[in-house]
């Protein structure tokens, strides 16, 4: 296939994930502003009125950044490995398999579907957390790059959870289990410092973290890690990734016999 | 664009599969070492029981299956070397429905359009030609779960054309398909295969192999039995059953000298014949009786009596050598 023709398949890919998680908005879009307006309602204003200040900014303004990661992450993740589960499980896999499409690009077209869906609903959480504060950006490159690699990094993390699942419960395993605990306790709702030292030290080896203070410091520019090496430790996971999801498609790891 | 190949010219190879071994993970050799040819422009059939190994070498070919060892090629690329080549000439249409069944008709077709590099409009074009020619236009923004069983597996044969293949492979194309609409897909195979589209075929459907096909293989236990013309394959079979509607209501099966004959359920007459014997002898033998022949039809499909008979021989032999 020439570059013309490989770019063409990668935007069918693209156009294909994003017709399929708009025909079911209710499902994929409507959830996760509903549940960050619960958020900025009971912990933004109920809560965090009594709480106060963290980090220098009132709880709400804190807290923001926080809900806007969080959101990317689980809805960049959540359409890759549902949309690819679901193609394995319906066959319909099978479409792309006999086609030239090269893998990299099948790779490239599921984590850019993902990505166009945890970015989609990111700007609506942001759209929504106008109404309870002001946002300011202190370093907008900074916000965007971090938003656009956790998010690439996420769909990536999806696409294999999606390539090894065998049954629909395997799919729901990693963000109950992992992803879930690992965004509460990566600093969404608290800075680290209120933490006893050896919960610190703990809590610097959860990769979130990083992605949440880097997304933060672009947004207050406050962080509780250097934001550089969370944009660092993100580009390594993204490389890891990839090449893992490439060589699990050469393979055909549960998609070919 | 007709493209037969003279019997002068080298033959120009749609498919060459050679040595093709297939082990799966539980250690069952699905393929043994398959060699199969198929020219360009051919209609062939390739035959066997369930298990034979058919749709493992067809997937095999449209790379859903990863083969052991041996080689393949399409229109002479390599899939172990020039995969995407191989592909882009490589029309598929599977046994299983294999479509997101949530999305439309018209969205499925071009989306594979869009696989192959086709740009959106040529897509629509190409979907829009092969949609009307199977007839299935008026259904474009019609879910594709909301189809029939029929119009589903027209469906898959629009996707698997919608890129202009070179080669179209057909696993079981008209299985559970009613008589009318089979015999209407047939039309449209043969005038697919007229314009120059080379096609493979398995069915279950001996009577679609003999009707369709220039050209078969019969496939058992991970071996190719025959690979040869149709015409030479029905060459072998020495006995055919004839069904005879005769002007009389036979109590008794007549008996004819050096002629099997009895009768079936509906009283009609079956004579088994000897191919070298002909048919006048039955006729002149059941004229001097006095009963005359209104009609006559072969028993069963002739391709599935040869079939029958290799497929038990084959396993006859298994048994013995085991």
């Amino acid at each position: 296939m020439n570059p013309a023709a490989i770019f063409t398949a990668f935007l069918t890919i693209v156009i294909r994930e994003v017709r399929r998680f708009t025909r079911i908005w209710p499902q994929t879009m409507l959830p996760p502003a509903v549940t960050m307006t619960l958020y900025f309602v009971i912990f933004g204003n109920l809560i965090g009125s009594r709480i106060g200040s963290m980090g220098g900014f009132d709880y709400m303004a804190f807290i923001v950044p926080g809900l806007i990661m969080m959101s990317v992450i689980t809805s960049s993740y959540a359409n890759v490995v549902s949309s690819f589960f679901s193609m394995k499980f319906q066959h319909s896999i099978e479409e792309l398999l006999v086609s030239p499409t090269p893998n990299w690009t099948i790779l490239a077209g599921y984590v850019a579907g993902g990505m166009v869906r945890g970015l989609g609903v990111g700007l609506i959480v942001t759209l929504l957390s106008l109404a309870f504060t002001r946002l300011q950006i202190h370093y907008l490159p900074m916000v965007i790059l971090t938003v656009f690699l956790t998010s690439a990094l996420f769909a990536l993390g999806g696409f294999i959870n999606a390539m090894l699942a065998t049954k629909f419960d395997d799919i729901s395993i990693v963000p109950t289990f992992i992803l879930t605990p690992l965004t509460y306790l990566g600093g969404v709702f608290y800075s680290i410092d209120m933490l006893p030292g050896f919960w610190q030290g703990v809590s610097m080896i959860n990769p979130i973290l990083y992605m949440v203070n880097a997304f933060r410091y672009g947004i207050l520019g406050v962080s509780d890690v250097n934001p550089y090496i969370a944009l660092g430790m993100i580009l390594v996971f993204i490389v890891i990734l990839s090449v893992v999801s490439l060589r699990m498609l050469q393979r055909g790891k549960g998609i070919r016999h | 664009m007709t493209s037969q190949t003279s019997e002068q010219d080298p033959p120009v190879w749609a498919l060459e599969i050679e040595g093709l071994r297939k082990r799966y993970g539980s250690g069952f050799e699905a393929l043994k070492g398959i060699d199969l040819h198929v020219r360009e422009g051919d209609f062939f059939a390739l035959l066997g029981p369930n298990g034979a190994g058919k749709s493992t070498t067809l997937g095999i070919v449209c790379s859903l299956v990863n083969k052991s060892s041996g080689s393949v090629r399409v229109f002479g690329h390599d899939i172990d070397t020039d995969l995407a080549a191989a592909k882009l000439n490589l029309g598929v249409v599977p046994q299983e429905f294999n479509f997101s069944q949530f999305e439309k008709v018209f969205d499925i077709v071009t989306t594979q359009a869009g696989y192959y590099g086709i740009p959106l409009r040529k897509a629509k074009e190409s979907a829009e030609y092969y949609l009307k020619k199977l007839g299935l236009w008026d259904k474009q923004d019609v879910p594709a779960r909301m189809l029939s069983g029929g119009m589903k597996r027209r469906l898959m044969i629009a996707r698997a054309l919608v890129h202009n293949p070179r080669l179209l492979i057909l696993d079981e194309p008209t299985a559970g398909v009613d008589i009318e609409l089979r015999r209407s897909m047939w039309t449209f195979l043969e005038e697919m295969n007229r314009n120059g589209t080379t096609i493979i075929l398995t069915t279950h459907y001996l009577e679609e192999a003999e009707a369709l096909c220039r050209n078969i293989a019969i496939i058992d236990q991970g071996r190719i039995l025959r690979h040869t013309s149709k015409k030479d394959l029905l060459s072998q079979l020495h006995v055919e059953t004839f069904v005879m509607d005769t002007d009389q209501t036979l109590t008794t099966a007549p008996e004819l000298d050096g002629f099997a004959t009895r009768l079936d359920s509906e009283g009609a007459l079956e004579v088994e014949v000897v191919k070298s014997q002909g048919l006048n002898g039955v006729f002149a033998q059941l004229d001097s009786l006095g009963i005359r022949v209104l009609s006559m039809r072969t028993k069963s499909n002739r391709l599935e009596e040869l079939f029958l008979h290799m497929v038990e021989e084959n396993a006859r032999q298994t048994e013995v050598s085991q």
